[in-house]
């Protein structure tokens, strides 16, 4: 009965960074139950996360996981990172490409679990069959996390068929938002699990390919991974493919969804500086890809740049840019030098921040300078709508954390908020900055009960812009939270698999099952939305069991004042369907 | 006569690293796999730095099969080498001697692996970086 395939993924790789041990368990049990990806990483972090875990403690875990499908099929290649928060203290769940998928699956497993604390620094080489622990005391201190890789792609074997996952001086300093860079500018970046990483001394891991699986029904397979091939060059995916997700810039500022200055506006009067448009037509200078990805959507500008202290000596770096951090550092904080836009954002991949994080946090310090509720004193610097050149000053006190001020700043805008004042314009949901978008209250409904705080939880932003381009009528708050839980429960199933969302037209219901069928596994449409709905549940489980009470949510003041393309939102909507969602929740 | 063939890397610029022509290589074998791949991407330091595509250029003189102590490398007619599994011994001297770097043991068999210039790996290339052409 049981089946082959899932003999091949159902390998865990635990590692226990107190002892400095490893060993793999067979779990068939869970991923034939659970399929892989988030699905599996949620029953692990059931089994290893105690409820009232300090997230920056011992107890906490980080775990990776991939699926049945990862780099079997194209477009299936991001990898599941779950852990508890250090920005909210709940059960969360960070995704990401590069490489890393094709590597953990290709070492031979299906996921890993990392636990405990090092007692010095410490870097993890990964291989089949085997895990090195190496001392990072020299690369502890190393600030920017561009630099570890550099270091570790000379000093780590496996050139082209590794991943290299790691921390900046954010992650080091427990900023509660710091993020870990993959391969170069691709990020486990939200929900602050650089911090974790840096909590167990952790500074990199290197994860090495080297197994190989015989595919079954050879014949078949190859006709669906042509057609799905086929698929990934057309329509469906020539948005990200041509400008990138940066093409969302011209498209949300026409319908004045574009979160500006704080979200104080959903339009920017420059945007069309920093389009996507605009920094292709200037910037871009290379398009990459994540592994089996024909897309390519990941769009790296270089900058050129003349040294002040001599004379016709120039640097060129190169930086991804992409519709979120363009958002959260360039419009939101009213930046349109294209220039230095990406500077900013350099600074923070450097430092090892997550982007949207930081962007807000920034946000809310300058409009409280501004109106008087901190002062110089606390900020040091003069920050300024579209002061770029400050705000990198700014980014640096963040990691430094010179001053109390800052040392708030580092635990995320709702903590420091709470200290210094302004919380009506203190951009947090559940305690975590939005992504960005003003589209309407479906958005900001499923960020307040999302896991991954992405867009891509249940992109309720494309469902406020349907409603949008059918007349606007808005659901009844009831019908809105079951679309939400609808559209977020069958991602979980493309997250089990572990698919990029950017593919999630391609990969139809019917196709998954009949890509998973030639793997030997049996399922049909039904049966997929039915374990969706399990997973999405089983985690709300879990947060719930941590304390997560989704009528008592703090939502900012801020997104009833500022119009979006579906009106004003009302504070009664939002009240009424954070309450339904707790009805749901008492009885799924 | 039927012409030799061989990959060609006609624009290793227009490379985005998404490895899909090392995962068909495999696939072409029957696996899921990275390892077992004749084709090879790698960055030369980083992905802001592009990327390299080695794969076997079918020499005309080709050093490997000089170096093979069993014979089990045959020059092909047109260029390129033909391994012999039953002969090769994985000594792994092919491997050294390849001059661009072209030639990998698989880990799993222990045994080189060599293109067979199918052109499987370039039907899966997105971007024209590689092609089948004629010696």
């Amino acid at each position: 009965m049981s089946n082959p395939w899932i003999n091949t993924l159902s390998r865990v790789l635990y590692i226990d960074l107190t002892r400095k041990s490893y060993w793999i368990e067979n779990r068939e049990d869970l991923f034939e139950e659970w399929l892989g990806g988030i699905g599996v990483a949620t029953r692990l972090y059931e089994e290893e996360v105690p409820r009232k875990a300090d997230p920056l403690g011992p107890e906490n875990v980080i775990i990776f996981s991939v699926g049945p499908l990862t780099s079997i099929y194209p477009m299936i290649s991001k990898t599941v990172a779950v852990f508890k928060s250090p920005l909210n203290g709940f059960f969360a769940e960070s995704h990401a490409g590069g490489r890393s998928a094709s590597a953990i699956r290709f070492a031979g497993y299906g996921a890993i679990v990392i636990r405990g604390v090092s007692d010095r620094p410490v870097y993890l080489v990964i291989e089949p069959e085997k895990v090195r622990f190496r001392d990072a005391s020299a690369l502890w201190g190393v600030r920017s996390a561009e630099t570890v890789g550099r270091i570790l792609r000379e000093v780590t074997s496996g050139a082209g068929l590794r991943s290299i996952l790691r921390i900046g001086g954010a992650g080091e300093r427990l900023v509660r938002y710091a993020s870990v860079m993959v391969e170069t500018f691709r990020h486990f970046g939200r929900m602050g699990l650089g911090a974790v990483f840096g909590s167990k001394k952790l500074k990199a891991i290197t994860i090495i390919a080297g197994r190989n699986f015989r595919i079954p029904n050879l014949r078949e397979y190859r006709e669906i991974y042509k057609e799905v091939y086929e698929l990934t060059r057309g329509p469906g995916t020539k948005k990200y493919h041509d400008l990138g997700t940066a093409a969302n810039i011209t498209t949300l500022n026409v319908i004045k969804a574009l979160p500006t200055r704080n979200f104080s506006s959903g339009e920017f009067e420059k945007a069309e500086e920093i389009s996507g448009e605009k920094l292709a037509e200037e910037m871009l200078a290379r398009r990459v890809a994540c592994v089996g990805c024909p897309v390519a959507c990941i769009h790296l500008a270089a900058i050129r740049e003349e040294y002040e202290d001599e004379k016709y000596l120039y640097k060129t770096e190169f930086i991804s840019y992409d519709y979120e951090p363009i958002y959260a550092l360039g419009t939101n904080l009213g930046i349109s030098d294209r220039f230095g836009l990406l500077k900013l954002i350099k600074t923070v991949e450097d430092w090892g921040l997550d982007a949207i994080s930081t962007g807000v946090v920034l946000a809310w310090a300058t409009e409280a300078l501004e109106r008087g509720v901190i002062t110089k004193a606390e900020t040091l610097l003069d920050l300024k709508w579209g002061d770029w050149r400050t705000y990198m000053e700014a980014v640096k006190n963040i990691v430094m954390q010179p001053n109390e001020f800052y040392k708030a700043l580092a635990l995320g805008v709702e903590e420091a908020a709470k200290r210094y004042g302004g919380l009506e314009y203190a951009m947090a949901f559940n305690k975590v900055e939005p992504a960005g978008y003003v589209t309407g209250p479906l958005y900001f409904i499923s960020i307040a009960i999302g896991f991954r705080h992405s867009h891509l939880d249940a992109g309720a932003y494309s469902i406020d812009e349907k409603i949008f381009a059918q007349g606007g009528k808005l659901p009844s708050p009831h019908d809105a939270v079951e679309r939400i839980v609808e559209e977020e429960s069958w991602r979980q199933v493309l997250n089990s698999l572990v698919a990029c969302l950017f593919a999630r037209s391609i990969y139809t219901p019917d196709r998954i099952a009949k890509a998973l069928k030639i793997l030997g596994y049996q399922y049909d449409e039904n049966k997929l939305r039915e374990l969706g709905r399990k997973i999405y549940f089983e985690k709300q489980k879990i947060k719930r069991e941590e304390g997560f009470q989704p009528s008592k949510l703090r939502i900012p003041e801020r997104i009833y004042q500022t119009p979006t393309p579906l009106g004003k939102i009302s504070k009664e909507y939002i009240n009424q369907a954070l309450a339904e969602f707790e009805k749901i929740l008492e009885k799924p | 006569m039927i012409l030799a063939k061989r990959l060609a890397i006609l624009d290793a610029n227009r490379c985005v690293g998404c490895q899909l022509c090392m995962l068909a290589c495999s696939s072409r074998l029957g696996y899921a796999g990275l390892t077992k791949s004749a084709i090879r991407v790698l960055t030369p330091g980083g992905v802001e730095r592009g990327f390299t595509v080695i794969v076997c250029r079918a020499c005309s003189d080709p050093p490997c099969a000089k170096v093979c102590p069993e014979n089990a490398l045959k020059v092909r007619p047109g260029g390129g080498v033909i391994l012999d599994q039953s002969k090769c011994i994985g000594c792994g001297h092919c491997v050294e001697a390849c001059t661009i770097g072209a030639i990998n043991m698989d880990p799993e068999n222990l045994k080189p692996i060599i293109c067979v210039y199918c052109g499987y790996c370039a039907e899966f290339c997105p971007h024209g970086v590689i092609a089948l052409e004629e010696v």
